[in-house]
């Protein structure tokens, strides 16, 4: 097994508010190796997104601990990339300015790094968009640029957080597809959550199954499929998958 | 996958009916409007001529042009709207200004905000022309004293509004660009303001008014120049001629000023860069 990316050790999180105290994580532990696709994967509500919150850096956990390629986690890592629930393009930008912010907040605006934004612009479409605004573009066009916003930046690891649930049944199921091809291509390791059992084994090498509030590690599955080429939608139509989805989703306990 | 070029494509005979429609209403609008003005003035002087009303009470058209023209040969009438434009300008810019730099500091600080909110809720329920007499003795019956009283009557209102755009500005945005490392400085740079450039022409907008209600008020204290002091002295001596001929230039030129924003908030519109674009 390759080197281990990504350490999450023994992670806790307390909330204070004047209303009391809400446990959202409790030691949870896992490792992430470079290049692989680990899924989070848990009921609304239990602590997934500030897991995310903690690796990333926003987020002081109240023990435990991050290491990401061996450094301690200490303010916004500059090795991560975010993707958050909606594609928030700011619509006083055009989509080129929109894909610079992270540069531009960061500091890292110069001709390399704009050259390098203007290759990913190309390869993925959208450079014929570059000086449109983002309510021109399309839902699955929006969540393109969104990621090149957050690849911009050149991030060692990604971490989605429910990055397609603001999208329509259809124009998930398509997006999640062309965004997992151009991650794979731009071969990042990848820390999604979900409460989509379906999304998170049609994409990941490895699905965690979290338990609710507060969130701790019920299992971890590795995800093999039969594939030559995998795609999301490709792993939803072989014969593994439905098993790997009964056994997560008794794990996970859903009561109405 | 994209969204389709918008195209005018070529007028189907409905919708040039309905186009039509559209112009005759608007010149409709613009010509009742017109109607309007002209016979409230026309019945004001036949009215007058007719002794229906006392013209020496509710003075006339023609009697105001007379007073326009003497104040004008007397060289006064210029000096007079300049001077309560200027004060008026000067209070608008300052209320913006100094309104729009406390807010940042609220924003940017919630100790602060919370320590101030009591005070600044107290203080703009306070009817501020209270203070006018203080002003003028601090600062001395002038210009100053005026400003000073638009200031007071607007400030509050612009720090409040346009804190609240500020507070509104969407946090998952403001977490994104964090995710990107940004400081308090980039997320207001980056995110607040940007999204806020309509709360700020608002708070222009309210500001307009509220600075000449404080540079009239102001006037009738201090008395020495100015529209709001033709309207008091004219009151004084009974000049209903001089009151009225004032209060007519004083609509005019708020419009105007009004239209001047107006006319700003439409090129900062035209930018996208500048606007949030709703
Ligand atoms: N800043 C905060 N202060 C207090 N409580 C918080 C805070 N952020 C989250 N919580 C609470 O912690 C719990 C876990 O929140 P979190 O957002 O991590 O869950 P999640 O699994 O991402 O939920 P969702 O499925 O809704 O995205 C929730 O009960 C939430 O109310
Ligand atoms: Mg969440």
């Amino acid at each position: 097994m390759a080197e281990e990316l990504v350490d999450v050790r023994n992670l806790g999180m307390k909330y204070q508010s004047p209303n009391g105290e809400i446990e959202a994580v409790r030691d949870v532990s896992f490792t992430v190796s470079k290049g692989e696709f680990v899924s989070l994967v848990g009921p609304s509500g239990c602590g997934k997104s500030t897991i995310l919150s903690i690796i990333s850096g926003l987020l002081k956990p109240t023990s435990g601990s991050v290491r990401i390629g061996g450094e301690w986690v200490r303010g916004a890592s500059r090795k991560v990339g975010y993707m958050l629930q909606k594609d928030h393009l700011f619509d006083w930008r055009t989509i080129y300015q929109n894909v610079l912010l992270g540069l531009e907040v960061r500091g890292a605006l110069n001709k390399e790094s704009k050259e390098r934004v203007m290759g990913l612009l190309n390869t993925y479409g959208l450079y014929e968009f570059r000086d449109k605004y983002p309510d021109q573009l399309s839902g699955g066009m929006r969540q393109r640029a969104a990621l090149i916003r957050t690849l911009a930046v050149d991030p060692e690891i990604l971490l989605l957080d429910e990055a397609f649930s603001a999208l329509d049944y259809q124009m998930r199921i398509a997006v999640t597809d062309d965004i997992y091809g151009i991650i794979k291509r731009e071969q990042k390791t990848v820390i999604m959550v979900t409460h989509d059992i379906s999304e998170s084994i049609s994409m990941s090498d490895r699905v965690i199954v979290i338990s609710k509030r507060p969130a701790t590690v019920i299992a971890i599955h590795d995800i093999k499929f039969n594939l030559k080429e995998r795609s999301p939608l490709a792993c939803r139509e072989t014969r593994e998958f439905p098993g790997y989805f009964n056994m997560i989703w008794r794990e996970l306990d859903v009561h109405v | 996958m994209f969204m389709s070029e918008r195209q005018e494509p070529a007028l189907s005979r409905e919708r040039a009916e309905y186009l039509r429609k559209l112009k005759i209403r608007k010149h409709a609008i613009l010509t009742a409007r017109i109607l309007i003005l002209v016979a409230f003035f026309a019945v004001w002087e036949i009215a007058g001529n007719l002794r229906l009303i006392d013209p020496f009470l509710t003075s006339q058209p023609s009697r105001i042009i007379r007073t326009l023209s003497n104040l004008y040969m007397q060289g006064d009438l210029f000096k007079h709207i300049g001077i309560t434009c200027l004060e008026t300008v000067a209070g608008f810019l300052l209320g913006t200004v100094l309104g729009t730099g406390v807010a940042i500091l609220l924003w940017w600080s919630d100790f602060i905000s919370r320590v101030l909110e009591p005070y600044l809720v107290v203080l703009n329920s306070l009817p501020k022309i209270a203070l006018g007499p203080i002003f003028i003795i601090w600062i001395g019956p002038g210009p100053s004293a005026i400003i000073v009283m638009a200031l007071a009557i607007s400030l509050i209102v612009t720090i409040l509004e346009v804190l609240n755009g500020f507070l509104s500005a969407d946090p998952e945005k403001i977490r994104l660009v964090e995710t990107f490392g940004a400081n308090r400085l980039q997320v207001f740079t980056k995110v607040v303001l940007p999204s806020n450039i309509g709360s700020v022409i608002n708070a222009l907008k309210i500001n307009v008014g509220l600075s000449w209600v404080g540079v009239i008020v102001g006037e009738f204290l201090v008395s020495r120049a100015g529209l709001g002091y033709l309207i008091v002295y004219g009151g004084q001596v009974f000049q209903l001629d001089l009151v009225m001929t004032s209060v007519i230039i004083l609509a005019a030129a708020a419009a105007l000023m009004y239209q001047g924003v107006v006319w700003i908030e439409r090129k900062l519109m035209k930018n996208p860069q500048v606007y949030g674009r709703m």
